[in-house]
């Protein structure tokens, strides 16, 4: 049997009203909120984050592939997965790969899971997204921020993968060039009659024949739509009533792009019962339908916080002019700062199992738990006795915390906050997707994968701390 | 066995610049004004210095930032760096350099053109490494002290703020006596805790200045002083100790002390002679590069027992009148910080008290002045004590 083995996700904290898009340009706006990332957030950090939800209760040595799916990698030639499995703190002899350019490449990532695992391969398949729509546009109302992680393999498989049915063709109806930000779009009605409901038909009925199934049979469409109107009305016409189709998540999140549909299939597993038939339906440049079936596995598994408790928690007070700013969409004054220095690379990569996959150490002598790790203990000075010692998920608390309005930042004040980890080890670091009113001397902190900076294109990733859910 | 320098250098002149935005001025113009005082002190030329040691943090690299301005004819010169305590080190090396004999006139000088910049605060030169902890704003590395002391000593943030607007009002008091000062203004107690918050609960009234200057002294082994003038400064002992970081990383740390401070500190009394350094020493200028970081050396240098600093600070006993004036000539509150040049420049107010040159600010007989140095912040810091006097023994 393979399949799905675990699943997790994760939705930014920070959500935009789209009641603000309507008071800044007028236009009427669809209801609801968009998730969006915050400035340090992208697809990679939010990507990472997905797969550590799934991941907080398994074998992170045990994963002997991660393919990440996005169509917003942060680099054109570097990958995204490698930077992924670091965070992971996968093994190193492991496959990694990036499927990128279409909105298609999630269920593309899964379906070459199911493939690795028929090979007797674990795989970490993670979907990100952090598209931009043109100011004032559709898309900008629609599109919101997000990712969903899968672990696929063929032990304790939680959700069995029955068949699928790809549709492939070169159908060019949203596009970006490899110099652009924002997406285009033909016409509505060509992109519609002539794409996403043909080959949604076209995957959906060949699964179903293949299968044997009829609609009746599942519990639950995961099926991708550009807005919950299109979703609906494809749906109704292949059979299926409202009550299967799963929530889009467009009200509360937004459309995530490649990673909406693997979003959605996280939602419908936090909710399946064993025996449930799952029809997950993508989109882009033609349509993969997936059938998986919900074994008793389901009943022991449990995301570290899940899709649900990320949507759940949030803020809402940021308005429009926060949201330009944090995608650099407006010049904002350059603080009167100097100029950040690039970080050396050499150094980052000696130092990329502290980076990634926050280790510090442990003496051995004096068992002084300390972070960044170094020869010589802190406290014995003994030289040589260290060992390696994993600080991600050990539970921390705030000691002291500053509110800099000083420092240059694309949301300030910036909180500085003395991080305490339970065990040993401190951390003076930022404190992020928190209200500067909020912070507390002894409040509980969790650590989030974030992007720190950018200098000569070379992205420098770390962590900081978030409230603990 | 090393016996320490106790009584064995002595300082012959002094020079310091006005302090503040001296846009008018380049780092030449600085060394000069200062340079010119201290040999005019001094009674002697230039030429018959014999070895320079130029403190500063970042304006210039090298010996050569200091020779090629003063052309001091292939004369050995040692530019020295250790960030805020740049000043009080490079005096140090300068004292070491007479007492063992290798020469017999050095000056040191710290210099420093932070204006020039055209930042808010400082540009730290850094080295190349990946850059993933944050590289955090001065005031918000010794913020964290403010709610940490309150914490630990019963008091709430409201008599926080007002323990720390009372450091920064005493040392705006005694600047306005300064002419040498940046800022020479009083500032009533209610402005200071009303200024705008730049790292909570740090107020912009609760940081020093960002200032050029330039600060320089003159320096002989204590039996060749007397040669030069009859009432040198004899040092009593100078110390500086560097931290491990043992605070950043380890829990035991409470954010209340610099250990540096206290290490530095208990090496200088020792070397000098000091028991009692509330009583035995006579002013005190101290590194108060924000107001929180001036409580804890308080007690750090045992001019009060832990936890008491704050009483003494509002009692008025660090004040010109009080038991112990601390910053007398304004501190960096007032005077300004020229990086490089603090460290001299919290000297030369020794150098004037004793001399009868302070002006409004003259203390009554001092005796033992103390100068205390930090670079860094109180969780990782480099700090040197000097501690000079104006008499043998």
């Amino acid at each position: 049997m393979v399949g799905i083995i675990g699943f997790g996700a994760y939705v930014p904290f920070n959500r935009l009203n789209r009641a603000h898009i309507k008071d800044t340009f007028g236009a009427p706006v669809p209801k609801g909120e968009k998730a969006v990332a915050n400035y340090d957030e992208d697809s990679i950090t939010m990507g990472a984050m997905a797969a550590l939800d799934c991941s907080a209760h398994l074998d992170s040595k045990s994963i002997d592939a991660v393919y990440f799916a996005t169509t917003t990698a942060p680099y054109k030639e570097k990958q995204s997965a490698a930077t992924i499995a670091g965070v992971l703190d996968t093994r190193l002899d492991i496959r990694t790969a990036d499927f990128c350019d279409s909105l298609r490449a999630g269920s593309s990532a899964i379906l070459a899971g199911v493939d690795a695992a028929m090979q007797d391969l674990n795989t970490m398949v993670v979907a990100g997204e952090c598209r931009l729509g043109y100011s004032a546009g559709p898309y900008e109302n629609h599109f919101g921020d997000g990712a969903a992680a899968f672990l696929i393999g063929n032990k304790h498989v939680i959700a069995e993968y029955i068949d699928s049915c790809s549709i492939s063709a070169d159908f060019h109806d949203l596009w970006r060039a490899d110099n652009e930000r924002f997406v285009h779009s033909w016409e509505e009605r060509f992109c519609i009659s002539q794409g996403y409901n043909q080959f949604i038909s076209d995957s959906v009925q060949g699964v179903l024949k293949k299968t044997g199934l009829s609609p009746g049979d599942f519990s639950k469409i995961v099926l991708y739509g550009i807005t919950p109107r299109h979703q609906g009305q494809i749906a109704a016409k292949l059979g299926f009533s409202s009550a299967q189709i799963q929530d889009s998540l467009y009200n509360q999140v937004g459309n995530t792009g490649t990673a909406n549909a693997p979003m959605m299939l996280a939602a419908a597993l936090e909710e399946a019962k064993p025996n449930d038939y799952i029809l997950l339906v993508s989109y882009g440049e033609g349509s993969d339908a997936i059938v998986f079936k919900v074994s008793d596995e389901i009943d022991h598994f449990f995301p570290a916080c899940g899709l649900k408790g990320y949507i759940e928690n949030k803020k809402v007070t940021m308005n429009y002019g926060k949201y330009l700013r944090w995608r650099e969409l407006i010049e904002t004054e350059p603080a009167k700062r100097p100029v950040q220095k690039r970080s050396s690379l050499p150094d980052m990569y000696r130092n990329r199992k502290k980076n990634l996959g926050f280790y510090g150490v442990c003496c051995n002598n004096c068992g002084t738990v300390q972070f960044p790790p170094s020869r010589i203990c802190i406290e014995c000075r003994t030289i040589d006795q260290m060992e390696d010692y994993r600080l991600y998920g050990k539970p921390a608390r705030v000691a002291t915390f500053t509110v800099d309005y000083l420092a240059e930042s694309l949301d300030p004040p910036t909180i500085v906050a003395v991080v305490d980890f339970e065990g040993g080890g401190r951390l003076i670091c930022y404190l992020v997707d928190c209200d500067p009113d909020e912070v507390k001397v002894g409040m509980e902190v969790k650590m989030s994968f974030r992007h720190i900076f950018t200098v000569d294109s070379i992205r420098t990733y770390f962590w900081k701390a978030v409230p603990k859910l | 066995m090393a016996i320490g320098i106790k009584d064995r250098a002595a300082v012959i002149g002094m020079g310091c610049t006005k302090f503040g935005e001296r846009y008018d001025r380049n780092l030449e113009d600085l060394m000069i004004e200062a340079i010119d005082e201290g040999l005019e002190d001094a009674g002697i030329e230039f030429n018959d210095i014999d070895a320079f040691w130029f403190g500063t943090f970042t304006s210039g690299m090298a010996g050569l930032a200091f020779s090629n301005r003063m052309k001091s004819h292939y004369k050995p010169v040692t530019r020295l760096e250790n960030m805020c305590c740049t000043g009080l080190d490079s005096f140090r090396n300068a004292c070491y350099s007479v007492v063992a004999g290798a020469y017999d006139v050095v000056m040191t000088i710290g210099a420093e053109k932070l204006k020039d910049g055209g930042y808010s605060g400082l540009e730290v030169p850094a080295e190349d490494s990946d850059r993933t902890l944050p590289d955090l704003t001065a005031p918000s590395r010794f913020a964290f002290v403010a709610p940490a002391y309150a914490h630990k000593y019963g008091l709430d943030m409201q008599q926080m703020k007002e323990v720390m607007a009372r450091i920064a009002w005493k040392n705006h008091k005694n600047g306005a006596l300064n002419p040498k000062a940046q800022y020479r203004a009083e500032v009533p107690m209610d402005s200071i805790l009303k200024s705008p918050i730049i790292s909570s609960p740090l107020g912009v009234m609760d940081c020093s200045g960002v200032s050029d200057g330039a600060a320089c002294a003159i320096i002989t082994r204590t039996e060749d002083a007397k040669k030069y003038r009859k009432d040198p400064m004899y040092v009593k002992g100078i110390q500086i100790a560097a931290g491990p970081g043992h605070s950043e990383k380890h829990q035991s740390y409470d954010f209340t002390t610099a250990f540096e401070t206290y290490y530095a500190g208990q090496a200088a009394y020792r070397e000098a002679g000091i028991t009692h350094p509330r009583t035995q020493i006579s002013l005190a200028e101290v590194h108060d590069c924000f107001t929180p970081t001036e409580l804890i050396i308080y007690e750090d240098l045992q001019f009060s027992e832990r936890g008491q600093g704050w009483k003494d600070a509002m009692d008025g006993f660090f004040d010109l009148d009080g038991g112990l004036p601390v910053n007398p000539d304004g501190g960096l509150k007032s005077f300004g910080h020229p990086i490089g040049a603090s460290g001299i420049r919290m000297l030369y107010e020794s150098w004037l008290q004793f001399h009868g040159r302070a002006g409004k600010r003259q203390l009554e007989n001092p005796q033992i002045g103390l100068a205390q140095n930090l670079g860094g912040q109180p969780y990782s810091c480099v700090v040197g004590v000097g501690i000079v006097g104006n008499e043998l023994g």
